[in-house]
């Protein structure tokens, strides 16, 4: 019996293929990708079964930390300008123009107003630091309350952008009476409609809700 | 061997036992930058947003001044159920609007547990409601309305899982209103009851 050779292959692959895939991948991950936003302090939002998804634009986000420190940004940086400058003539602040381009290329602001000229003049990576010990922008319940700062910013922004869609980043820790703070100020403003961020949490079965998300699969 | 050997490159003659050089082959090892490419990617899956946050859009009542407190007292009070947050994650719940001083409520403490929480008794207040419907004694139009009063010892958290309860539930009248100072009491006057719980 004649006994069959096996040809004996080379190791070598040709790794063109494999290297075109990496950097297609790496491209598309490179477009798609969209850096976390810097966020001031570490928050842990609660879940619920909220399945909306929060918009890209147009955002005013008020984040509050478990201590109840409140932390106020919009998104625009051209809406971050115009609020800016608003405020500073508003509240007379008297803040230099290389101020408030800091201010328009930051993230969140938390501290009080008249903090807020010696925290734009660091510089940025001062700023961090004093973001962690910031001590939150001040707020009550009464929306016109002369210490009321919050309502102030809330106010210019809606002035500078009518399209904000005004959402509350709290953590799950923060107590009742900080975040009662912010609703009343909403309402003080006219904000009746607000979103709440939360996790995405799994909807319990035997529910309401959860015969709704299934009732179009019964009958498929 | 006078001949000059113009095609080699380093200039210098070779000799008849001196091998030509070899062809240099074009291709190249790609390894290392597939390597690269992959490590890459591994950067940018991790800190890409792939899921974006999740929002729970919510109406306020409208508070107008000039509103009477009968025009704001129209919940029915058969239909409504009050639920007071309190601490420790602590669910305080009783029929009615509590409205009367003289009568407290028969109060009822539960949980944000699963089973046997407020789950269960905003259920039963549903079907509660639906049989009252049914013999007359409630409107059509009449909602089961729940009104959430969080006291100061509450979390942010409380707030957001009895909303999500509305949701889960289908509650389509709910409110957050204020605690009122007897309402404080009668959680207090609960705690109390039951020391050691605290």
């Amino acid at each position: 019996m004649p006994h069959a050779k096996l040809p004996r292959k080379s190791t070598n692959i040709d790794m063109t293929a494999m290297c075109d895939v990496a950097f297609l991948l790496l491209s598309f991950f490179m477009l798609a990708t969209k850096f976390k936003p810097d966020e001031p302090v570490v928050v842990v939002t609660p879940s619920s079964i909220s399945q909306i998804t929060l918009p890209d634009v147009d955002i005013m986000m008020i984040t509050v930390d478990p201590k109840g420190r409140i932390f106020f940004s919009i998104d625009n940086k051209l809406k971050r300008k115009d609020l800016i400058e608003d405020i500073n003539s508003e509240k007379k602040l008297g803040l230099t123009p290389d101020e408030i381009n800091s201010f328009a290329l930051g993230s969140s602001i938390g501290v009080p107003l008249n903090q807020l000229k010696s925290f734009l003049g660091a510089p940025p990576d001062q700023q961090k630091q004093l973001i962690s010990a910031a001590p939150g922008i001040p707020a009550d319940t009464n929306a016109f309350a002369p210490n009321n700062e919050l309502a102030a910013w809330v106010n210019s922004a809606r002035n500078t952008n009518n399209r904000l869609r005004i959402c509350i980043k709290a953590d799950g820790d923060a107590s009742f009476p900080n975040v009662q703070k912010i609703i009343k100020t909403f309402e003080g403003e006219k904000i009746f409609k607000f979103n709440l961020i939360t996790n995405l949490k799994a909807i319990p079965s035997g529910t309401a809700a959860y015969d709704d998300a299934h009732a179009g699969e019964k009958k498929s | 061997m006078a001949e000059l050997d113009t095609s080699s490159s380093g200039g210098h003659k070779k000799g008849p036992g001196v091998k030509k050089s070899k062809k240099l082959s074009t291709r190249i090892d790609l390894t290392p930058m597939v390597d690269l490419g992959f490590l890459l990617i591994t950067f940018f899956i991790y800190t890409t947003t792939m899921a974006k946050p999740k929002t729970m859009e919510i109406n306020m009542p409208y508070n107008d001044k000039n509103l009477t407190i009968e025009e704001k007292n129209k919940v029915k009070k058969s239909a409504a159920l009050t639920v007071l947050l309190s601490r420790n994650h602590r669910v305080y719940y009783y029929e009615g609007i509590g409205d009367d001083p003289e009568h407290a409520p028969d109060i009822q403490v539960t949980t944000f547990s699963s089973t046997k929480g407020i789950r269960d008794e905003i259920i039963a207040k549903k079907k509660k409601v639906d049989g009252l419907k049914k013999t007359g004694e409630l409107g059509e139009k009449d909602e089961t309305t729940i009104l959430i009063k969080a006291d100061t010892t509450s979390t942010y958290s409380d707030l957001v899982n009895i909303l999500d309860e509305m949701n889960i539930n289908d509650i389509k009248v709910y409110a957050i209103v204020d605690i009122s100072d007897l309402e404080q009491g009668w959680i207090k006057a609960t705690e109390d009851a039951n020391p050691g719980k605290k």
